[in-house]
């Protein structure tokens, strides 16, 4: 795996530098520490079932986690992700239950209006916090008029689709792999290429004839897919839905972009370690509860594991200035 | 198109020319007029009653999210991207800490305020160390930070259920001459950050590290004080807010600070500061403040439900922003 996520200068020359193999690591790394951890004090959750107990959660954050990764790529950011997901969860509660042509047209129509969003964004050049902020408020408004208190059902297909148990390997695993090879393929193939470009230097691209609000849109489009699939993948699990489920998932969809070694400027991203990261964020909870601390500090602790990692990269960064 | 029917203050003041400069609206007017325009809507819906306690509600709780509003918008100034998101855990661990160490005796509320206020302000540090030291961008350091002091702040705040000592609670609900406490508090600390940005050297790099952080290191002015100072002051906002809102509630809660991330950012960027940095409108705090609470107002009189009530707070602030156009993107 570290052949696949190495810069490909350090593939070229064939010879792979320490420093720069260690930072590609550093998402996996924490990952296989934390479950290092678990397993030593549980070993019965190194099997089929406590693997799948332990992540089954982490599916709707990978999700959303990849479509903040989408919007970061155009350097932008989207404050409206968790309450996308939880319209999204809530559509398919209710709507998508009970008269399913109408929830799959409501589902599309979000997910157009997230592409209409990156148009505006970039037809206007309007900063996306501030957008994104705004819409956080209507997503979150459409959702309690929809379902204006906790209920409604699941359907029963994605109810199955989320308690499937394949041969072999648990079901997370098995969806976070999927996920992160799609969207690595994605971001590496020349289309994706382009999509970062329009993050790393947008006047460049647009110099060179690409179209910038074609990308941005892509990408938002993107963006509005993922979370889509986040709120029912998150009602799948859950059965019933509520406007405010997913407000969390906004800063850790951040979180886990940036401890997966995106940056905010330049279209650098890296699905693979973003999945990583959103695993490793949805494991902290887990991870106390092993270490009998209490659950109070939950997100402390996904707040430590970030300053962490992030200390051990500038550590790195410049440990590679100096060489 | 003249200078006076431009819909939003970024554009009026982009494209002015010395000509109209003399009859050119200030940008934190605009704010205040669409304010004035959904208070004369609802009090016509009404009969007109009920005008001075819409107002005077209207006064009390803009206060405390001018309060917030201050410092996020000298964070956002500071730079294109940069927004402090550790304001509600501020909020969060400030009520619980004064309140706990008030213990409801008016004799400690002095020491309540130091104890609550010095904790915020360590957290300004710490935000300012984690940039700094990790050379990350601030909405990382803050977000991280904040996950932390979330956590301290629910176990410390477990189970707390103590009431305000009652000269605090007294003073934060009090009013002189029919102006509430809380909004002279937050009028005087206004006048204050007016003040240190068009008259102190503190204010004055502020203004030119948001513009041109390069330039601004180059020219010598002192850059890091003044990103310390800006982590400090907005943490301590932020904290002064949770020990008035603890005060004004009775009581602290652990999610109090919640709906104030997104509304600091709201009310900054709705009062006319420049989200690419390196503009600052103070007063245009009090206008957007004002202008998001006597929305929800009219709506309540309306009759319209919770969700229509989000919709339409949303559907300001996307437009706003949309109309003033950002010509730089964060």
């Amino acid at each position: 795996m570290s052949a696949v996520i190495l810069p490909a200068a350090a593939r070229r020359s064939g010879r792979i530098d320490p420093v720069r193999l260690l930072r590609a690591l550093l998402p996996a790394l924490a990952l296989a520490l934390m479950l290092g951890v678990i397993f030593s004090q549980q070993p019965r959750a190194m099997s089929y079932v406590g693997l799948t107990l332990l992540l089954n959660l982490s599916i709707p954050v990978i999700l959303a986690t990849l479509a903040q990764l989408c919007v970061i790529t155009v350097n932008d950011l989207d404050l409206s992700v968790g309450s996308f997901v939880g319209l999204c969860a809530c559509i398919a509660a209710t709507l998508l239950k009970d008269t399913p042509l109408l929830g799959v047209v409501a589902l599309a129509a979000a997910i157009a209006a997230y592409a209409l969003v990156g148009a505006l964004i970039q037809w206007r050049d309007l900063p996306s916090i501030v957008v994104t902020l705004g819409l956080s408020f209507i997503w979150t408004g459409i959702a309690v008029l929809i379902l204006p208190t906790p209920g409604g059902r699941a359907p029963e297909y994605l109810t199955a689709i989320m308690k499937w148990k394949p041969d072999f390997v648990p079901l997370p695993i098995l969806y976070a792999v999927a996920l992160a090879l799609i969207l690595h393929w994605v971001m590496r193939s020349s289309f994706g290429t382009m999509l970062r470009g329009a993050g790393g230097n947008p006047k460049a691209m647009g110099n060179a004839g690409w179209s910038l609000l074609r990308a941005r849109v892509t990408l938002y489009l993107m963006a509005g897919g993922l979370g889509a699939l986040s709120g029912l993948a998150l009602v799948g699990l859950t059965t019933s839905g509520d406007a405010n489920m997913a407000l969390r998932y906004t800063l850790m969809s951040i979180a886990g972009v940036i401890l997966g070694g995106g940056e905010f400027t330049g279209g650098r991203v890296n699905p693979i370690g973003a999945v990583l990261g959103a695993m490793t964020l949805t494991l902290a909870g887990s991870f106390l509860t092993f270490m009998h601390i209490p659950p109070d500090w939950q997100i402390g602790a996904q707040g430590a594991i970030l300053i962490i990692v992030l200390a051990l990269r500038a550590v790195l960064n410049r440990a590679e200035e100096r060489s | 198109m003249t200078a006076d029917d431009m819909p939003s203050p970024a554009s009026a003041s982009m494209r002015d020319t010395p000509r109209r400069r003399r009859r050119t609206v200030p940008v934190w007017a605009w704010p205040l007029g669409a304010a004035a325009v959904i208070l004369v809507m609802t009090l016509i819906h009404s009969g007109g009653q009920g005008a001075g306690d819409i107002l005077a509600a209207a006064v009390t709780f803009s206060a405390l999210f001018v309060i917030v509003g201050l410092g996020q918008m000298l964070v956002i100034t500071s730079g294109p991207g940069n927004v402090d998101l550790s304001i509600p855990a501020a909020i969060s661990l400030s009520g619980a800490i004064a309140m706990k160490v008030m213990d409801g005796a008016n004799g400690m509320i002095a020491v309540g305020l130091l104890a609550a206020l010095a904790a915020a302000m360590s957290l300004g540090v710490a935000n300012y160390l984690l940039i700094r030291l990790l050379r990350i961008p601030p909405i990382i350091a803050t977000l991280s930070s904040s996950l932390i002091v979330q956590s301290i702040a629910i176990a410390y705040g477990r189970g707390l259920k103590i009431k305000p000592p009652p000269a605090f609670a007294d003073f934060c609900t009090g009013r002189i001459l029919g102006v509430s406490n809380l909004a002279l508090v937050a009028a005087a600390l206004t006048a204050l950050v007016l003040l240190a940005l068009s008259r102190t050297l503190y204010g004055r790099t502020l203004l030119a590290l948001g513009q041109n952080a390069r330039a601004a290191r180059l020219a010598g002015t002192p850059v890091t004080r003044t990103r310390l100072t800006t982590s400090i002051a907005s943490a301590t906002l932020a904290g002064l807010c949770g020990v008035l809102l603890a005060g004004f509630s009775g009581g602290s809660s652990l999610n109090m600070g919640e709906e104030y991330l997104l509304a600091s950012i709201a009310v900054t960027v709705i009062g006319g500061t420049s989200v690419a940095g390196g503009r600052a409108e103070p007063l245009g705090i009090w206008g957007a403040a004002l202008l998001l609470f006597l929305i929800v107002t009219m709506l309540n009189t309306f009759g319209l439900s919770a969700g229509v009530r989000l919709i339409a707070t949303g559907l300001i602030i996307v437009t706003v922003i949309a109309i003033g156009g950002g010509s730089k993107r964060v």
